[in-house]
């Protein structure tokens, strides 16, 4: 059915990335089922708080893209595709200007937009709307996305939520999805973008994520035979604190308007390690090396945010002062703030060219899931913008391929579906221990015999959970049980065989950067796990 | 500390409800959402921060995001939880929110072209919507499928009048004056009710006299 305008697009995640993709579609009149658990107002991208990048040198630094760019592939240690880099940073002044367009209302001086600093960034090029900049963005491309509901070319089918991709003759032919009011399963034709976010659901209470975020997709793709790449990169936001639950993130925003971070030496002073270290912008080093110190620093470390002006804390910081006051009983303005490192990002997902494209035909991958931009370490204000060039490319691509390499001639039927088992109580307690050692064996700094106990520990789990149950072999544990072993296995022994300390990666017994390394990792499940050095 | 928690539950829509009673051991910060995560329940949660609307249900008779009310907050030993009532039960305190959704789709509220340079202050306050419900759980105007969307419509409503260019202020009036202001006696039930404290005076105000009044257009002419 090549160059059909009939087939539909299934967008796998209503978020940003999977809002932008079905928003790109739509406008050049291509049909799209956008597919999410929970209605966009409760993703993930909702939570992002301090801003987005982009060169619209518009603080008389005579910003230019190729700074912008050279920032985000020294942040994320050279490990990035540079071409890809190259796409996203010469473009992210008009995604930011899209979304102008859009009605964002992005913070603004006389009427012109106005940047903030942020880590890593030699110069100030993070636009924003105080720190919840993810909220209006999302609200901005709901709106541009009800047009197209209304028009008929965007179907939400909100309360539904991804089973697996059904695949024949080597290409993406649809998607299995499960109503979770109706309890029904159906089946749905044509190619299929996944931007289903990071995976969370893996370090359950541990990540500044949302709950809605189980990992359940991705964990099912790296079972179906999908390429993942860099899973050992995982990203520590320095400055979160632990609420009921989860991780709370207090802003780089924070940091980016003059917070300091410190600790209290025995005389009862206070040592601004960072700035000690790396001079004046040692606080707003990449997240990577501010994580990396504190966790080597063996102190309780506070952010100062004393010192900044009333001005700040009412025009650009307001809603993170009452955050903090309503979560953690301090008053940032008088008081300091405990912060600790969480986890925040996945800079590693589901392997895609420049195009989006997976090592499937028919699949996408786009935002948080899809290995992209980031490298061994993201830049905050890049991953917003990721998610929405990285939607806007994904559904190029499918245009493009839809005039001539897909085919996309199969008509699906309810005889497509299949089974798909959810985990019993007593998986649970298994995919408990496989998260802790999950949670042990990827911490900030690792090693080699960590890492190898996480994976042993988990296989033997496992394997006294087959015996126990006296069954014959894992097919007959849940279909989510076993996603969730593989994909746990395939970040620990990502992390495992990466023998250099790079990013967000730091082994203890490797801990040198080595140049042999500078390279993808790339790991893939087929009958059993293969690692491509 | 213990608390009963004495939850509404009910397999499905067309179930009888009945009430079931856990006993659950809190720290001080625990809220009620840390309580619902360990009980066999189905309720709806995301961000567990109070920035995504979710965990909507009603606590001791009053409607409140669950990660947002402490339990060591709550009068006595009974915590009473219950579903929104203004949407059809889905399962236990799960609800189907669609219809404000649904609302905002038949009220054609998106931007026809560029939005203008303007108006950020508000435009920001009424983005901070959570579509959670909250505000038309207590709203004595508001039922679903009435012509009234109630404040979860007129926020985004309010972003589009002050970022809409000139040409689509008449139409958007006409959707405000409606859709909105006809249906809205100002009990202002919602105004303390809102988890995002949105200031919802503030932006009926400035709302009406930008749609009724058309004080924001001229000011823009000049």
């Amino acid at each position: 059915m090549t160059n059909n305008t009939r087939i539909s697009v299934n967008v796998i995640g209503a978020g940003l990335a999977g809002l932008s993709a079905a928003k790109e579609l739509a406008e050049r009149g291509v049909y799209v089922r956008l597919f999410s658990v929970q209605a966009s107002e409760r993703a993930q991208s909702n939570l992002a708080e301090g801003g987005i990048n982009a060169c619209l040198d518009v603080m008389g630094e005579n910003d230019t893209w190729i700074e912008h760019y050279e920032d985000t592939m020294k942040g994320g240690c050279y490990l990035a595709d540079p071409d890809m880099v190259k796409n996203l940073t010469e473009n992210a002044p008009e995604v930011v200007m899209e979304m102008d367009r859009l009605g964002v209302p992005f913070h603004r001086a006389d009427g012109h937009i106005i940047q903030r600093n942020f880590g890593g960034q030699k110069k100030k090029r993070t636009t924003y709307a105080m720190s919840s900049t993810g909220k209006v963005l999302v609200v901005a491309l709901i709106d541009a996305v009800r047009k197209y509901e209304h028009s008929g070319y965007v179907k939400r089918y909100p309360h539904h939520r991804f089973e697996k991709i059904i695949i024949k003759n080597s290409e993406c032919v649809g998607v299995q999805i499960y109503d979770i009011y109706t309890h029904t399963r159906s089946v749905f034709e044509g190619p299929v973008i996944i931007a289903c976010g990071g995976f969370n659901g893996m370090f359950p209470g541990l990540t500044t994520g949302t709950t809605a975020n189980t990992g359940l997709a991705a964990a099912e793709l790296f079972s179906q035979g999908i390429e993942f790449a860099n899973l050992e990169f995982i990203q520590y936001h320095p400055t979160t604190t632990e609420i009921t639950g989860k991780r709370l993130l207090i802003s780089e925003a924070a940091r980016g308007e003059g917070g300091r971070l410190f600790y209290i030496r025995a005389d009862g002073s206070y040592c601004y390690f960072m700035e000690d270290k790396y001079g004046e912008r040692g606080n707003l080093m990449p997240r990577d090396v501010i994580s990396r110190e504190m966790a080597m620093l063996g102190h309780q470390v506070y952010l100062n945010l004393m010192e900044l002006t009333e001005d700040t804390w009412t025009n650009k910081l307001s809603d993170l002062r009452d955050e903090i006051m309503h979560y953690m009983s301090i008053d940032p303005k008088i008081q300091p703030v405990p912060v600790s490192p969480g986890i925040h990002y996945f800079m590693g997902g589901i392997k895609v060219d420049i195009g989006h494209h997976t090592n499937l035909t028919g699949l996408y991958a786009a935002g948080e899931c899809a290995c992209a931009y980031h490298g061994a370490n993201r830049l905050g204000g890049n991953s917003l913008l990721g998610a929405i060039y990285g939607g806007q490319t994904a559904a190029r691509s499918i245009l493009a391929d839809m005039a001539d390499s897909l085919k996309n001639d199969y008509a699906l039927s309810d005889g497509d579906i299949t089974d798909y088992k959810y985990m019993s109580d007593a998986d649970k307690k298994i995919s408990s221990v496989i998260e802790h050692e999950l949670a042990n064996g990827l911490g900030i700094i690792r090693n080699g015999k960590s890492l190898q106990r996480a994976i042993d520990n988990i296989n033997n789990s496992i394997n006294n959970y087959i015996q126990s149950l006296d069954i014959a072999g894992e097919q007959q544990l849940s279909d989510e049980l076993i996603n969730r072993y593989r994909f746990a296995i395939a970040m620990l022994t990502s992390a495992l065989e990466r023998r250099e300390s790079r990013g967000a990666h730091t082994r203890e017994d490797y801990p040198d950067t080595l140049e042999e390394y500078r390279r993808t990792s790339v790991i893939k499940w087929s009958g059993k796990m293969f690692i491509q050095e | 500390m213990k608390k009963v928690l004495h939850i509404r539950r009910q397999k499905a829509g067309s179930n009888d409800a009945y009430w079931e009673d856990f006993i659950y051991e809190y720290k001080e910060a625990d809220t009620v959402a840390t309580a619902l995560m360990t009980l066999p329940v189905v309720w709806e949660h995301s961000c567990l921060q109070k920035r995504c609307g979710a965990c909507a249900v009603v606590i001791n008779g009053i409607p409140r995001l669950a990660c947002d009310t402490r339990l060591s907050s709550l009068k006595g030993q009974r915590v009473v939880i219950e579903p929104l009532r203004k949407f059809p039960v889905v399962e236990d305190l799960l609800v189907d929110r669609s219809s404000m959704m649904d609302k905002l789709r038949e009220m054609e509220l998106w931007l026809n072209d560029d939005a203008v340079p303007d108006g950020e202050k508000m435009a920001f306050e009424a983005s901070k919507c959570l579509q959670c419900g909250l505000c038309l759980e207590v709203c004595p105007n508001f039922y679903v499928g009435g012509k009234f969307g109630g404040m979860a419509a007129m926020a985004p409503t309010a972003r589009l009048l002050n970022k809409a260019p000139e040409d689509q202020q008449p139409e958007l009036s006409k959707i405000y004056d409606q859709n909105i202001y006809e249906g809205c006696a100002k009990s202002l039930a919602c105004r303390n009710i809102c988890p995002a404290q949105i200031d919802i005076e503030n932006l009926l105000v400035k709302s009406a006299a930008a749609s009724i009044w058309k004080i924001f257009r001229k000011k823009r002419k000049i």
